[in-house]
C-alpha cells in the first residue's frame, strides 16, 4: 500500500482523538443539560488564548499554562451556564441554539476585537517521530493519547462516583431526578464545568498543533456538530465512534483529492445518514 | 386600515424620493438594508412556522455564484444566468427538502441537516478554486452600464432594484399570510400528527414554502452579486451567513411582515454605526455589541422587537390575527 495513504489513515486516527475529546463534551452537556451549545468550538479558542498570552507573553511554563486554562475554561463553563443557558432552559429548542449561537458570535468578535485577526502560535516545535517510512507527528500522538485517557476517566467519573450517577440519571429522567433528592441546578453546573474543562483540555491539544486565530472555532464548530448527532445527540460512545469515522473520512478524502471536498463528502455522508438514520448510526 | 394603506403610500413614496437627496454612501446602505431585508424575508417565510434552516447561505451562494460565472466565462447574460441559478437552488432545496420532510427530520435536527448543505455549498465554492477563485473571491467581468450585463455603475439604478424585489419579498410574505396555506403551514408547526390527521399534505406544504424561501434567498443572492461585483464565499455562503440571516430575523421579529425589514435596518445600522464610531481600530468591535444584543433578545424577548412592540398593542389591531399561536 501506499505509505502516504497509510499516513492519511494514521493521521486520521489521530485527529479523531482531539475529535472524540470535543464530542464527548458536547454530548456530556446535551444529554444532562439537553442544550446544544453551537458556541462550544469558540470556547475552545478562548482556552487557546489563555495557552498563548500565559505562555508566550508571561512565560508561564507550559504544563502550568494547561492547568490554568483548563481551570479557566471550565469556570467559563459555569458562567455560560449561568448567564445564557439558565435563562432560556425552558425555551423552545430553537431559542436556546439560537442564544448561544448569539455567544458565536459574541466570542468570535470579542477575540478579534482583543487581539486582532493575527495568527498566533506558541511556537512549541515537538519532535515528528518516522517509523520505518512512515511520518507521524508527535504533538498528534500526545492529542491522540491524552483525548482517550480524557474519556476514560471521564467514563470511570459517570460509572464510579455518586455525583456521576447523578449526572447520568437526570440525562435519563430529569422530572423524577428532583424527586430523588438531586439537586438539579447543581448537577447542571458540574457538567457545565465538566464541559469546559474538556473545552480547556481539547484546547492545550490543539494549542500544540494549530495557530489560534478568532476564528478557529469555524474549523472544528461544524464537524463536532456533524460527530454528535451521528452517534445519536447524547449518546456518548456513538459519538467516540463517529469521531473516528468522520476522522477517517476527513483524511482520506484528503488522501485523494483535497482538504475542502474531503469535509464537503464528511457533510454530504453527513446528510445522507441523517435521512437513512435520523437518531444517528447506534440508535436503537 | 385606510390610514394604514395612505401611511405605506407616503412611506414608499419617500423612499423611491430619497436617491435625490441623500449621499451615495447612504444610498449604498440602503440598497444594502433592503436587499438583506428581502433575504430575511425570505427565510422568514419558512422560520415562522419554525421550520428553522441554517441553509440559506447555500441558496443565496447558489443564486449568487451561477449567474456570476455563467456571465464571466461564457458571457451568459444574468437575465438567463439568474433563473437558472434560482433554479438550481430550488433544485437543492427539494434534494434537501423533501427527504427532511418525508423522513420527518425536524427541530434542531433539520437545523444541522441545512447547517451542513450551507457547509457543502460553502467548501465546494473554496475547492473550486481554478473556477470560483476560492477563498479569495471571485471578480465578475466588467462591461460597465448595461441592461443585458444587469451592470450598472450608478448606485440609482440598484437602489430602484433593491426596492422592486424587497416588495415582491413583502407581497409573497403577504400571499402566504392571506391564503389558506398558512392556516395549514400553523397547524404542521404546532402537531405534524394531528395536522395530517385532518388531511394536510404536510410534505407537500412543507416543502412548497422551502422552495418558495430558497427561490427568493437565490434571487436576492443573485441581485447582491450584481450590485457588488465581488462576491466571497464567505460573505454569500457558509455558516456566518447563514446565522447572520437567522439572527436578523430574530431580532426584528420573524412573525410580522415587516420583521425581517426592521431587523436588516437595525443590524446592519448598528453594524456601520459602531464601524463609523469605532473606526477601524476596533474591528469587530460593532459584531461584539451585536452578539451581546443577539444574546439579550433571545432572552428577554423572543417574539422579536416588533413582536415586543406588538406585545405593547402599540402596533395596528389587525396584525393581531397574524400573530403566532402561543
Amino acid at each position: 500500500m501506499d505509505p502516504y495513504l497509510i499516513e492519511a489513515i494514521i493521521n486520521g486516527i489521530l485527529l479523531g482523538g482531539v475529535l472524540a475529546l470535543l464530542a464527548l463534551g458536547l454530548n456530556l452537556i446535551f444529554g444532562v443539560i439537553d442544550v446544544v451549545w453551537i458556541a462550544y468550538a469558540d470556547i475552545v479558542m478562548c482556552g487557546m488564548y489563555v495557552i498563548y498570552f500565559l505562555y508566550v507573553e508571561y512565560g508561564v511554563p507550559l504544563p502550568l499554562a494547561f492547568l490554568i486554562a483548563i481551570a479557566s475554561i471550565a469556570a467559563l463553563g459555569v458562567v455560560v451556564h449561568l448567564l445564557i443557558i439558565a435563562p432560556v432552559l425552558n425555551s423552545a429548542p430553537i431559542n436556546q441554539l439560537l442564544a448561544t449561537g448569539g455567544l458565536l458570535f459574541f466570542l468570535q468578535s470579542f477575540a478579534t476585537l482583543l487581539f486582532g485577526t493575527d495568527f498566533r502560535n506558541i511556537g512549541v516545535r515537538l519532535p515528528i517521530l518516522e517509523i520505518a517510512t512512515l511520518y507521524i507527528s508527535f504533538a498528534r500522538l500526545i492529542a491522540f493519547g491524552v483525548g482517550l485517557v480524557g474519556a476514560v476517566l471521564l467514563y470511570l467519573f459517570l460509572k464510579r462516583t455518586y455525583i456521576g450517577t447523578a449526572i447520568r440519571a437526570i440525562a435519563q429522567d430529569r422530572d423524577i431526578v428532583g424527586l430523588m433528592g438531586v439537586d438539579q441546578r447543581r448537577i447542571y453546573l458540574v457538567t457545565s464545568a465538566i464541559g469546559g474543562a474538556l473545552a480547556g483540555l481539547a484546547a492545550c491539544l490543539l494549542a500544540l498543533q494549530y495557530d489560534v486565530h478568532p476564528h478557529i472555532g469555524n474549523t472544528f464548530g461544524p464537524v463536532i456538530f456533524m460527530i454528535c448527532v451521528l452517534g445519536g445527540l447524547g449518546n456518548m460512545i456513538g459519538g467516540f465512534i463517529a469521531s473516528f469515522i468522520i476522522s477517517q473520512i476527513i483524511a482520506i478524502g484528503g488522501y485523494y483529492s483535497n482538504t475542502e471536498l474531503s469535509y464537503v463528502l464528511a457533510f454530504t455522508f453527513f446528510i445522507v445518514l441523517m435521512f437513512v438514520r435520523p437518531r444517528g448510526i447506534f440508535a436503537r | 386600515m385606510s390610514v394604514m394603506r395612505v401611511a405605506m403610500l407616503v412611506g414608499l413614496a419617500i423612499l423611491i424620493a430619497l436617491p435625490a437627496v441623500v449621499p451615495p454612501y447612504f444610498l449604498h446602505l440602503l440598497i444594502q438594508i433592503l436587499l438583506w431585508a428581502f433575504i430575511y424575508t425570505a427565510w422568514a417565510l419558512m422560520g415562522r412556522f419554525g421550520f428553522v434552516s441554517f441553509g440559506h447561505g447555500a441558496f443565496m451562494g447558489v443564486g449568487a455564484y451561477v449567474p456570476a460565472l455563467l456571465w464571466t466565462y461564457y458571457g451568459l447574460t444574468p437575465w438567463i444566468g439568474i433563473p437558472l441559478g434560482i433554479a438550481l437552488s430550488m433544485l437543492l432545496a427539494v434534494v434537501i427538502g423533501y427527504p427532511c420532510f418525508r423522513l420527518r427530520v425536524v427541530g434542531h435536527y433539520f437545523a444541522l441537516v441545512t447547517l451542513a448543505l450551507s457547509q457543502v455549498v460553502l467548501l465546494s465554492l473554496v475547492a473550486a478554486r481554478d473556477i470560483t477563485g476560492g477563498s479569495l473571491g471571485f471578480t465578475q467581468r466588467a462591461v460597465g452600464h448595461s441592461w443585458y450585463a444587469l451592470q450598472f455603475p450608478e448606485k440609482s439604478y440598484f437602489y430602484g432594484i433593491s426596492i422592486v424585489v424587497w416588495l415582491v419579498g413583502l407581497y409573497v410574505w403577504h400571499h402566504i399570510d392571506r391564503g389558506i396555506n398558512r392556516e395549514a403551514l400553523e397547524a404542521i408547526s404546532e402537531d405534524e400528527d394531528a395536522a395530517a390527521a385532518i388531511g394536510i399534505n404536510v410534505l407537500r406544504e412543507k416543502l412548497r414554502v422551502t422552495v418558495i424561501s430558497a427561490a427568493l434567498t437565490a434571487l436576492g443572492g443573485a441581485v447582491y452579486a450584481q450590485y457588488m461585483m465581488y462576491i466571497n464565499p464567505e460573505t454569500v455562503s457558509g455558516i456566518a451567513v447563514s446565522l447572520q440571516i437567522v439572527f436578523a430575523v430574530v431580532a426584528g421579529g420573524v412573525y410580522s411582515m415587516l420583521g425581517p425589514t426592521v431587523g436588516s435596518l437595525l443590524t446592519l445600522s448598528l453594524t456601520e454605526g459602531l464601524r463609523v464610531w469605532f473606526g477601524t481600530n476596533f474591528i469587530g468591535a460593532a459584531n461584539t455589541i451585536y452578539g451581546i444584543l443577539l444574546i439579550l433578545c433571545i432572552i428577554f424577548m423572543p417574539q422579536g422587537i416588533v413582536g415586543a412592540l406588538k406585545g405593547l398593542r402599540l402596533w395596528s389591531p389587525r396584525t393581531k390575527a397574524a400573530a403566532p399561536a402561543e
